[in-house]
């Protein structure tokens, strides 16, 4: 027998692939994965900080399975944490407190979750704030609008149902508080209360298995689906830009994904998983220990939710008690905040992209993305839904800001009802203003310069400041400077000018920089490259 | 700007330049044939081994070597640090700190690297790709269009309705089907009777006639444990009756003093009448807006505020919801003293406790 060919490892990568493009014809589509362009902006990378924090909540989660025991069981606790020993609790706190106390590693696992959890919801608000402001969720991306919505109602479930798993003092509160909001839903509310906790609250013990199947398995799996999704839609449809030089409704000018983006995108993941595990370290969150098992007869002042939730807590607090009684029957004031409103917050919210295209009868692709300021009717709308909920969840902790400022409770509950109501006009009102105003600042540098802050003394005695024209004058000093959407330099050095003086701030320059160009004559060209493009 | 391509697209920066060049070459033939210019490429570095290349890769490569040590140290922390729980011990107490320091910083640290990398190291370019928006050709749609009525046609559909009406009346209960055991399996009857009552659990509570008041190790309760101007919460002398399992049942008995007693007096309504006995009254805990515990007792103010929304009764007109978003008062235990002494329900709550629903009368 002929002794085997010694193992080449230099053409394994070789043979590896020619042995994959022989059955799956790879080559063509790679490249065109490896050349594909992406835009590149500082705010396209808020939504892959929920990804990020996404891929860390399923690390950590798996872990955390291992260890938790969803089950309402009553048990006597006899772990590590002294105070709490000798303790009847459920099942389910003790293993939450042995996670936290007896597994290794377990408590900043559990603080990752955490973390991540309240990272991923915020950066997803935060990334639809940018989609908003931008009018990025146009025509073609519509979809894609009411997916990232789903996801949020989806990431808020998701936060739900897992923060009440360890079934601690306050986390059986909030169970509390969902129950009695199930409950006041006319007609079916006391049926699907029933259905899901298992008969009257706590019910019989079905509602923490229930929550945990659905955490850890229901919901990811649908959000899973979901940013999926979302990401092939980004991908098919390609990504929004912002306007600048060379940059058209019908191209993406950026990189390709192979190095430079991928790289990128790599350490980006790093440096946010890096933040979460820094925060899960050194800063505590959600100590269950601290809260004690749940008894139906007990909490604590200041108990307050996830941030996420806040808005709903708030809206419930600021609720005048109007109830409906008829007939027999009963209409709960708890309907409304907490039921109807959201309701309506999250319809209206998936449907706005629908209505502005209909209100401005717009039915052409948008690719090039707006700046705030040029579309002020959005930006004040965005202001204003924006005040209203940080009306809503600042109220959810009013209790604690009139602890800590020494202001009557009762004062603080009247203020946000107040508020609510005055408060989101007068953000519209202000929002418009100021996008008008800087819309009016644009035009007026487009048209008479930069301001130097060099003042000139006239022969006549006369101060005037000096501006630079950002091209080439006509003879009543004006320059014919279109806008084009996109960022218009208003200080010097954003034209070039401090620039030598920024280069060497950390280490000695070594090539000493070329002396700034006089600027009045380089022309129209000039404010074209000032859209900065990285 | 699109079709121009810069002639220092070039890259210049390894040895052997011709075969570099060549490769830069077929790459972007390449990007070519899937639509995309790339209309500037400049390496960093257009004179290679400069003081500031290698500066940077030293930063770089610091970066990830600092990784390496700190992943190994959180390896060496995760075995080898002192982690059972001892409230006493710092060294203990530094054991989470320490993980998330170390495993923090060294993904933090090699993200930063591959970061300075990918911005520093690598060409700076840009790239142009043509976007293909809006509908399919005319061609692609209307053929798509015939095919998918072909496909009507070939089931026959239109030809032989009774199929499709007959899969549909078929396919429904199928549908039901899958649903049934779902909402089969989970629901009951929220109107049941309890078990020796006759109403449901959402109109009761455990409390009952001659009940005793206890507290929650189960040791009942005389009129001279609770102080004037005093409360505690009672649970019903039952087994199990502090429990979750009775979530509904944790009552406050307030020991109110003579004035604010002669006021409730005063107010005592309807089905409250009876209710009391001597200076003491027994309200329910349970907040009648959402639920929570409503035990934060304002001796002064004689209010009673629930920590959840703020809803405030006031203890000397009935419970009444005096701010806050509750509706309703929160109902009132009718008690008694038995011939031990002890404090005893006088019968169950005359109204349903806790969060409103639309049964409620």
């Amino acid at each position: 027998m002929r002794k085997r060919a010694k193992l080449d490892v230099k053409s394994m990568p070789a043979t590896a692939a020619n042995a994959v493009d022989e059955r799956l014809q790879v080559a063509r589509p790679l490249r065109g994965l490896l050349n594909k362009v992406f835009p590149d902006h500082w705010s396209f990378l808020l939504g892959e900080i929920a990804l990020f924090s996404f891929i860390v909540l399923l690390l950590t989660g798996v872990f955390l399975t291992l260890f938790f025991d969803p089950s309402m069981k009553e048990v006597t606790y006899n772990g590590s944490y002294l105070p709490l020993r000798g303790v009847h609790m459920s099942a389910a706190y003790e293993s939450a407190l042995n996670i936290s106390f007896d597994v290794r590693g377990g408590l900043i696992m559990r603080q990752m979750h955490h973390w991540a959890a309240l990272l991923f919801m915020a950066s997803i608000v935060i990334h639809m704030f940018r989609i908003f402001f931008t009018g990025a969720f146009r025509k073609p991306r519509e979809t894609n609008w009411v997916i990232g919505i789903v996801l949020f109602i989806l990431g808020f479930l998701a936060g739900f149902t897992g923060y009440s798993l360890p079934d601690d003092g306050l986390s059986g509160t909030g169970l509390r508080i969902a129950h009695a909001i199930i409950l006041s839903i006319p007609v079916i509310g006391t049926w699907t209360a029933d259905a899901l906790f298992g008969g009257e609250f706590p019910g019989d013990g079905s509602i923490i298995p229930r929550a945990y199947i659905a955490h850890v398995l229901l919901i990811p799996g649908g959000l899973l689906a979901l940013i999926g999704a979302h990401l092939g839609l980004v991908f098919k449809q390609k990504h929004t830009q912002w306007p600048g030089p060379g940059r058209t409704n019908t191209n993406v000018v950026g990189e390709r994904m192979f190095p430079r983006y991928v790289i990128k995108q790599g350490g980006f993941f790093a440096i946010v998983f890096g933040v979460i595990a820094l925060m899960a370290g050194l800063l505590s969150i959600n100590p269950i220990w601290l809260f004690g098992p749940y008894e139906a007869a007990i909490v604590s002042a200041a108990s307050q939710p996830d941030w996420y939730v806040m808005f709903l807590d708030g809206s419930t607090r600021l609720m005048p008690p109007w109830e409906v009684r008829a007939f027999g029957h009963t209409l709960p004031p708890l309907f409304w905040p907490t039921v109807v409103l959201p309701g309506i917050m999250f319809t209206l919210a998936g449907a706005y992209p629908f209505i502005e295209a209909r209100r401005n009868k717009d039915k052409t692709v948008h690719n090039l993305l707006q700046r705030p300021r040029d579309v002020p009717d959005r930006t004040a709308l965005g202001a204003m839904a924006i005040t209203f909920y940080m009306v809503l969840a600042i109220s959810g902790g009013n209790d604690v800001v009139a602890e800590t400022f020494e202001i009557s409770l009762n004062a603080m509950t009247w203020a946000g009802r107040i508020l609510l109501l005055l408060l989101p006009p007068l953000a519209y009102w202000a929002a418009r203003r100021v996008c008008l105003g800087l819309q009016q600042h644009d035009r007026e540098v487009l048209a008479h310069g930069v301001e130097t802050g060099i003042i000139k003394r006239m022969p006549d005695g006369r101060f005037v400041e000096i501006h630079q024209p950002l091209a080439a004058p006509d003879e009543h000093g004006h320059t014919e400077l279109e806008y084009t959407g996109w960022v218009v330099p208003k200080k010097m050095n954003r034209i070039g000018a401090l620039a030598p003086a920024i280069k060497g701030f950390f280490y000695p320059v070594e090539e000493p920089a070329a002396p700034a160009k006089p600027l009045a004559g380089s022309s129209g060209k000039e404010l074209e490259t000032s859209g900065r493009q990285q | 700007m699109t079709a121009t391509t810069k002639e220092h697209g070039v890259p210049t920066t390894a040895g052997p330049g011709h075969e570099d060049r060549t490769r830069f070459e077929t790459m972007r033939d390449g990007a070519r044939e899937d639509g995309i210019e790339i209309v500037h490429y400049e390496p960093p570095f257009p004179k290679t081994g400069t003081p500031a290349e290698r500066r940077l890769q030293t930063i770089v490569a610091g970066l990830f070597l600092s990784t390496g040590l700190l992943a190994t140290a959180f390896v060496v922390i995760y075995i080898v640090w002192p982690w059972e729980y001892d409230r006493d011990s710092l060294i203990s107490n530094l054991y989470t700190p320490m993980l998330g320091l170390t495993l923090g910083l060294a993904l933090v640290c090699t993200g930063f690297g591959i970061m300075i990398w990918g911005k520093k190291l690598i060409p700076h370019e840009i790239a142009i790709q043509e976007r293909h928006d809006g509908p399919s050709s005319e061609h692609d749609r209307s053929v798509t269009v015939a095919t998918l009525q072909y496909l009507g046609d070939e089931m026959g559909l239109k030809r032989r309705p009774l199929l499709g009406l007959s899969l549909l009346a078929g396919l429904a209960p199928v549908g039901a089907a899958v649903a049934a055991p779902l909402i089969g399996g989970m629901i009951k009857d929220p109107h049941k009777n309890v078990e020796g009552r006759d109403d449901s659990a959402l109109m009761t509570t455990a409390w009952n006639t001659g009940i005793r008041l206890a507290r929650e190790d189960s040791s009942p309760v005389r009129p001279e444990d609770v102080s004037v101007g005093g409360q505690i919460t009672v649970f019903p002398d039952i087994p199990g009756g502090h429990t979750n399992r009775y979530a509904d049942s944790p009552t406050l008995l307030i020991h109110l003093r003579v004035e604010d007693m002669d006021r409730l007096r005063e107010n005592l309504y309807g089905i409250n009448e009876g209710g009391i006995w001597g200076n003491f009254v027994a309200y329910s805990k349970i907040c009648t807006h959402a639920g929570c515990p409503a035990s934060l007792y304002e001796q002064q103010t004689n209010r009673l505020l629930c920590p959840c929304h703020q809803s405030q009764f006031l203890i000397t007109d009935n419970a009444k919801p005096i701010f806050g978003p509750a509706t309703r008062r929160l109902p009132m235990l009718p008690i008694t003293v038995d011939d031990e002494g002890f404090f005893v329900a006088q019968s169950d709550y005359k109204v349903p406790v806790g969060p409103g629903f639309w049964e409620r009368p």
